[in-house]
């Protein structure tokens, strides 16, 4: 039979039966429109991981101290302030004179205190840094100029304010630039504002923050020589590795360390830290995805079952179609390009579905959503291969009928 | 001397019922010419419904030959019989087995659906000229459930005749139709047998073997009687002669 008679024979014997065709397809149409809207949540969270990632700074390196040095019997010493003075500014220099794919390297220290500015006040951090810092975060200034090394090499009592910084100790319309506040009671000349980088990955407000000069730090807030870490960018993001090994070589010299000695620092990319974010938001889509593909294999065990039963409920006319010369092919062809299309019918309307749903989700939830095309293209295969694998079974009991048997089945 | 449409010969069909092998044809042998109309009669157990499915291409012998229009079905496999069922037989069953929810043409068509020689076109004017022979071209596009039972087996008749079949098979065609439509359905086939129609009507009612040219006895699976009718009557003289109901 022609293969445009076996589609209208299809058609019409689904018309027959409009809401049992359309149950038997809500089981394709809920599994499909869940894969794709599963995957755009999948996806989407993952692009927006990967752009506050990037964010901060996506060549960024960072060296700390590292807490747990295993001695040489293998005991482990506890992490105490001996060991986390382990950075100091010999590394830096080591870093500027000896690394080629470092562009940029600051020290940084790190002090919790109080912000005040007349009756204002603000529990905030300060961090000391070098002028190198601001091009490797990747942060411009909003107003203001940033400081120089000379105000580093003076201890100079200037600052950079973060926005959430500028919001609290200032009234509104105020313009800090050129104004003293106080942090821990010592006096700061606010030369500059960051402009805004909003919460990072991890949630932190990344604008709650004072920059200053990490000699002034060191000397005026925290009395300390050493550095707490080690900021550093590789020229590109493809030497991110080659700068990172680098470093660790050029420490690990630095620092005097023997072959069996391990590192006493750490040194972690962003790049890295993409990676572990991204590989964990891949194995949430992976999951939502298999729990959506269950559901499309339901939706098709719900074809095969509906199938069996319009094969036993037409008996009698396949022993008539059988009597009048339809051969065992042309009965499975018809029953399946019925199952067929019932699942592709079933597969548009869930792709409509899905695209809805995504596009609700990011309405009313906020949530970021990425709708990917292979997702759809791949339901819509999955569909069809769905019809035909649970198709061809009901089909195949069809085919083989008894005419005789049939023609006599009540 | 007339062409043979179908020639058997020395049939036996056995079925296995458990462990008991039952004989249901115990070696049947005749055979029909072009333009014959044949009634197979027999009470129930006689072998009938089994001849007739073996007749039909539907199911083959245990033992013997049977030869349609020259073709041994013995050495025919599933599909190629089907196609011969296709191709030169046609069905009229007692209970018409009209698809429900299609049209009369529809219905008409559906032989010619399995035939991938025939066109749309053509398959359209066929079945148009099959339901002008049973005088339904005003019915189209009627479902069967519009339809009564006599043009409902009309429709089934129409069906029969448009592949252009050998010979048309009746199974009890007249057994759901009371005796006034019966008579008008018999006097189509009489019609139709006029025109050159072999038709081989399976029945159990001697009223209805009295308008056919030869009648064929089975009884416990054999010929018991094979006659030439002599004095065949019209159906349309019955029908003529019968009191004209209230109904009408």
């Amino acid at each position: 039979m022609k293969i445009f008679n076996l589609i209208r024979i299809a058609l019409r014997a689904l018309q027959r039966n409009k809401l049992r065709a359309f149950l038997t397809m809500l089981g394709i149409i809920i599994g499909v429109g869940a894969v794709i809207a599963m995957v755009a949540i999948g996806q989407g969270s993952k692009k927006s991981i990967q752009d506050q990632l990037s964010s901060m700074g996506s060549n960024m390196i960072t060296i700390r101290p590292n807490a747990n040095v295993t001695a040489g019997g293998g005991a482990r010493v506890d992490a105490s302030t001996a060991n986390l003075q382990t950075l100091t500014l010999d590394d830096i220099k080591a870093i500027q004179t000896q690394a080629q794919y470092v562009s940029d390297v600051s020290p940084a220290v790190q002090g919790r205190g109080q912000a005040i500015n007349g009756s204002l006040n603000w529990p905030t951090s300060i961090q000391g840094v070098s002028p190198d810092f601001l091009s490797i975060r990747n942060w411009p200034l909003k107003e203001g100029v940033a400081f120089g090394s000379e105000d580093v090499k003076g201890a100079t009592k200037v600052c950079l304010l973060g926005q959430t910084v500028v919001d609290n100790v200032f009234e509104q319309g105020d313009d800090p630039v050129g104004k003293i506040i106080r942090f821990n009671k010592i006096p700061f000349k606010v030369i500059g504002v960051l402009a805004t980088k909003g919460e990072n990955a991890f949630g932190q407000d990344q604008d709650d923050i004072i920059l200053a000069p990490f000699t002034t730090v060191q000397k005026r807030i925290l009395a300390i020589p050493y550095i707490q870490t080690i900021y550093a960018s590789s020229s590109s993001s493809e030497t991110s590795e080659a700068a990172t090994n680098e470093l660790s070589q050029i420490l690990r010299a630095s620092h005097k360390l023997t072959n069996n000695q391990q590192d006493d620092f750490l040194v972690r990319t962003q790049a890295e830290l993409i990676s572990t974010f991204s590989s964990t938001s891949q194995l949430l889509t992976v999951l939502l995805a298999a729990i959506a593909g269950i559901s499309l294999l339901v939706g098709g065990i719900g074809i095969m079952n509906i199938m069996y039963v319009s094969v036993t409920e037409r008996t009698k006319e396949i022993g008539l179609r059988m009597s009048i010369g339809a051969r065992g092919v042309d009965i499975l062809m018809q029953f399946l390009i019925e199952a067929i299309m019932i699942s592709i019918t079933g597969g548009i309307l869930g792709v409509i579905l899905g695209l809805l749903a995504s596009k609700l989700i990011n309405v009313f939830l906020s949530w970021p959503t990425l709708v990917s095309e292979p997702s759809i293209v791949l339901s819509f295969v999955v569909c069809a291969i769905t019809g035909i694998f649970f198709g061809y079974y009901p089909a195949q009991k069809a085919s083989q009928l008894d005419p005789i048997e049939a023609l006599r089945y009540e | 001397m007339a062409k043979k449409i179908l020639e058997i010969h020395d049939l036996k069909r056995e079925f296995l019922m458990g462990a008991e092998i039952v004989r249901a044809l115990k070696g049947v042998s005749f055979s029909v010419e072009e333009g014959e109309f044949v009634t197979i009669m027999g009470a129930s157990g006689s072998g009938k419904t089994t001849l007739l499915n073996i007749l039909g291409c539907l199911d083959k012998p245990t033992e013997g030959t049977y030869l349609l229009d020259n073709v041994d079905i013995k050495e025919l496999s599933r599909n190629e019989l089907a196609q011969l069922r296709n191709r030169k037989i046609g069905f009229v069953f007692q209970a018409y087995n009209l698809l429900a929810r299609t049209s009369a043409k529809e219905n008409v068509e559906l032989p010619l659906l399995y035939n991938s020689s025939i066109s749309t076109t053509q398959r359209h004017q066929m079945a148009m000229k099959a339901l002008e022979a049973v005088r339904l071209s005003d019915r189209l596009d009627h479902l069967p459930n519009q339809l009564s039972g006599g043009q409902q087996q009309r429709v089934a008749i129409a069906r029969a005749l448009v592949n252009e079949p050998v010979m048309i098979l009746a199974d009890e065609a007249t057994g759901n139709l009371d005796s006034r439509t019966s008579y008008e359905i018999m006097a189509l086939f009489q019609e139709l047998n006029k025109q050159g129609r072999t038709i081989v009507f399976v029945t159990h009612e001697p009223d209805i073997a009295s308008f056919s040219s030869r009648t064929i006895m089975l009884k416990d699976g054999k010929v018991i009687k094979d006659y030439r009718n002599e004095n065949v009557r019209s159906a349309k003289e019955v029908l003529s002669s019968l009191p004209v109901t209230e109904d009408y």
